[in-house]
């Protein structure tokens, strides 16, 4: 069968079973656009590049397939650089493609040329430059598979216009001929048994050991695998930033998120225990502070399925490079084994007690607000928190509204949370929370956003009006960019630098009105809850809920950078007890 | 500071478009600076063989080499002890050879078993193959007399043939 490199490259999308894909036409992807028209794939026009590629993104995250984007050449590859950045960092599955100018004016300077494969080298897990139509199929299947395996992640396909507009003869690679063309790519997925034994051993014998669970549990499906290992052991668990929603915040072993901005607790636990079970963590600066004073008595399990990880920061003891889920369930057999057999586990009773203790007497705190006085960002959250729909997935932008959400909200199932936790870029949530919402069209979806955040990328609300995707959005308006507000106030000697936006433009409402949603005020406590009962009863549109806050709420706990998670500042209502912290 | 120290990798790459720009990029990010390169094709020509020298401590080499072995085109890496492994260079190096100095350059091309690959009025073109020390010796033999231009090869290098080397190299095959 002959077809076009266009319509062979529709095709292949279609054969990797993709549903919608997410782009903005333009000069070189031209060709590709014709035959999408007779495809089964839904495409959603956005209204600027970055905001495909974050939809992608956000698409990924909830269903855990790989998100599809597609733009034009030049700008809108470079665009696209920040998404690929993104999805990099936070190993995202995406698949992007891109237009590029016909392969017998590359490198001329032609309108519209870029060297996109050159400039998204170091921002993708792998990128091609396709030089015949013939090798569309193949390249495609490669693209998938890539981004799907392994440590997921993004690829990107750059294919010049006259690969498009050439003729070819239609194929489909097998699996196996797909694995034979990638020589050098062998994801290990399976655990080495002498290291899980060994893993098992430790784990066993060690009196204060904690699990510290990372984005790579989500990626692995491994959240059963965990509550399993969890409620076997009755070790604590701490969540990351990218792994909330892993383990069940409600479950007394739960204590919460670690790292800069994590509770009392989870950083303290860590900071105390004798074993780390780091599983598809990577022990980012966020979560480690000062590394030479990180967990300085504990050994180390570590899990993951990218080799490159064991070691970089911290040497493991038991190194095992597998997929969490695989390993867990190996891990869980050889524990029964060993238990079985007649091995005892050490008393984790007097550590569970003493974590207990800590997560009970340093909670997340702040102080409401009197009547009359501003509205606090926290409380609005809790509000958000207990109204919202079951199984609402919450996504954020990147700030202080960032981490009170992941604070605030008691997350119970995984795949509920989307944020952008390597790169943090600003302007995330909107596009991201589209694509979720794409993703699951059945559950709620709210974005919550800074209004410094909402400015990047707010205009992806027409999309979502124009293509009937209704989200949610509460944006924690504080008129200010408020995580380097308090980075200033507390360590520049509250002299602020350009951080102070507007209080009176834009005016959301308006904003939200002329993108075709519904625009709500809140100024003091006693609007929130009618405000956000009045956004969850509204399904057939977004609603941009603009919550005035108080703009000298801080997020706490802090680490400052650089310092040691000993030396975490609590919120100052706890600073008198903090000798419990002990 | 730990003492920055030369270290060889051979790298086993699949032979296509940008695997170079891929793995001379990992350096660069980090400021790292290679020392020398040489890329041809292997034993097969579906695959090169990159041979890096690089002047890095041991603990960043190691994150390297890692992030390396992640390129998708990357099969094999090996990091080769010099006292495990041959090395080869060749140099070509045109030197001031007036009527004066003449005979005292090409005695020490004889010498050292350069060969005279052109002749001009008051220049000599030679080449010379070998251990890199010895080209280093040989460029500082030479110098005094005027070298006007100069280009090495970058060093190549295969592991020693033992027993144990040769395992990997086979497993390498394999994938």
């Amino acid at each position: 069968m002959k077809l076009t490199g266009a319509q062979a490259l529709i095709k292949a999308l279609e054969m990797e079973n993709v549903e919608v894909m997410f782009g903005l036409p333009g000069g070189c992807i031209l060709p590709a656009y014709d035959p999408l028209l007779d495809s089964s794939i839904r495409h959603i026009l956005v209204r600027h590049e970055q905001g495909a590629g974050h939809m992608a993104e956000g698409y990924a995250h909830v269903t855990g397939r790989p998100g599809v984007a597609m733009v034009t050449s030049g700008p809108a590859a470079t665009n696209m650089v920040t998404p690929l950045c993104d999805a990099f960092m936070d190993s995202i599955p995406m698949v992007c493609i891109t237009g590029q100018v016909p392969t017998t004016a590359i490198g001329t300077d032609a309108f519209q040329e870029c060297d996109t494969v050159g400039i998204t080298r170091s921002v993708t897990k792998h990128n091609e430059l396709v030089m015949s139509a013939q090798d569309l199929p193949m390249v495609i299947r490669q693209a998938f598979y890539l981004a799907s395996t392994g440590r997921p992640g993004p690829v990107l396909v750059d294919v010049p216009k006259d690969v498009l507009t050439n003729t070819m003869d239609w194929y489909w690679p097998t699996d196996a001929e797909v694995v034979d063309s990638l020589p050098g790519y062998r994801p290990v997925t399976k655990g080495h048994p002498k290291m899980i034994k060994e893993a098992a051993k430790l784990l066993l014998s060690c009196e204060r050991p904690v699990l510290y669970v990372g984005g790579g549990i989500l990626k692995a499906r491994a959240a059963e695998a965990l509550r399993e290992l969890a409620e076997l052991t009755q070790i604590p668990v701490v969540t990351t930033l990218m792994a909330r929603g892993a383990f069940p915040d409600s479950h007394p072993l739960n204590l919460g998120m670690p790292g800069m901005h994590g509770t009392a607790a989870a950083i303290t636990a860590m900071q105390k225990s004798d074993l780390l079970i780091a599983l598809g963590a990577r022990f980012d600066d966020r979560i480690t502070g000062k590394v030479s004073t990180f967990a300085p008595e504990a050994k180390i399990i570590h899990v993951d399925i990218d080799p490159a990880e064991q070691g970089k920061v911290r040497r493991p003891d038991v190194p095992i490079v597998g997929d969490c889920r695989l390993v867990i369930e190996e891990l869980i057999k050889v524990i029964k084994d060993l238990l079985g057999a007649g091995e005892v586990q050490a008393d984790v009773g007097p550590w569970r007690s003493r974590v207990s203790g800590w997560r009970e007497q340093f909670p997340l705190a702040y102080e409401p607000s009197e009547p009359g006085e501003a509205l606090k960002p926290q409380f609005c959250l809790e509000k958000l928190r207990d109204l919202a729909p079951k199984g609402t997935i919450l996504v954020s932008g990147v700030g202080q509204h960032q981490m009170w959400s992941s604070q605030y909200w008691q997350f119970e199932e995984p795949y509920t949370w989307v944020n952008s936790g390597g790169l943090g870029t600003m302007g995330f949530s909107i596009p991201a929370a589209i694509g979720a919402k794409v993703g699951h069209p059945e559950k709620t979806v709210w974005a919550i956003d800074g209004d410094g955040c909402f400015q990047m990328t707010a205009q992806e609300l027409v999309t979502a009006s124009v293509e009937r995707i209704p989200i949610k959005v509460a944006i924690l308006n504080n008129s200010y960019l408020g995580m380097v507000r308090q980075w200033q106030e507390m360590f520049y000697e509250e002299r602020y630098s350009e951080v102070y936006l507007s209080p009176e433009v834009p005016d959301f409402v308006k904003w939200a009105e002329a993108m075709g949603c519904v625009g709500i005020r809140v100024d003091s406590p006693e609007e929130v809850e009618p405000a956000i009962e009045k956004a969850n009863s509204i399904n057939d549109r977004s609603v941009v809920v603009d919550f005035r806050v108080d703009a000298r709420e801080k997020v706490f706990p802090m680490v400052p950078a650089g310092f040691s998670n000993d030396d975490l500042l609590l919120p100052p209502s706890q600073n008198e007890t903090r000798r419990f912290l002990g | 500071m730990s003492e920055l120290q030369h270290h060889i990798l051979s790298v086993l790459v699949e032979n296509r478009p940008g695997v170079l720009a891929r793995v001379a990029s990992l350096f660069a990010r980090r400021g790292f600076n290679i020392f020398s390169l040489a890329v041809a094709p292997a034993e097969e020509d579906t695959m090169s063989r990159i041979t890096i020298v690089v002047d890095v401590e041991r603990t960043p080499l190691e994150q390297i080499v890692k992030q390396l072995f992640k390129l998708v085109e990357v099969i094999k890496i090996s990091e080769l002890d010099p006292r495990q492994a041959v090395e080869r260079e060749l140099i070509l190096a045109t030197v001031r050879a007036g009527a004066a100095d003449r005979g005292h350059v090409v005695e020490l091309i004889q010498i050292l078993e350069g060969k005279i690959v052109a002749v001009g009025s008051d220049a000599i073109t030679v080449s010379l193959e070998g251990h890199p020390d010895k080209l280093d010796d040989f460029e500082d033999l030479i110098r005094p007399y005027g070298i006007l231009e100069l280009q090495r090869t970058g060093r190549i290098a295969l592991p020693k043939l033992d027993r144990d080397v040769r395992t990997s190299a086979v497993k390498g095959n394999i994938g």
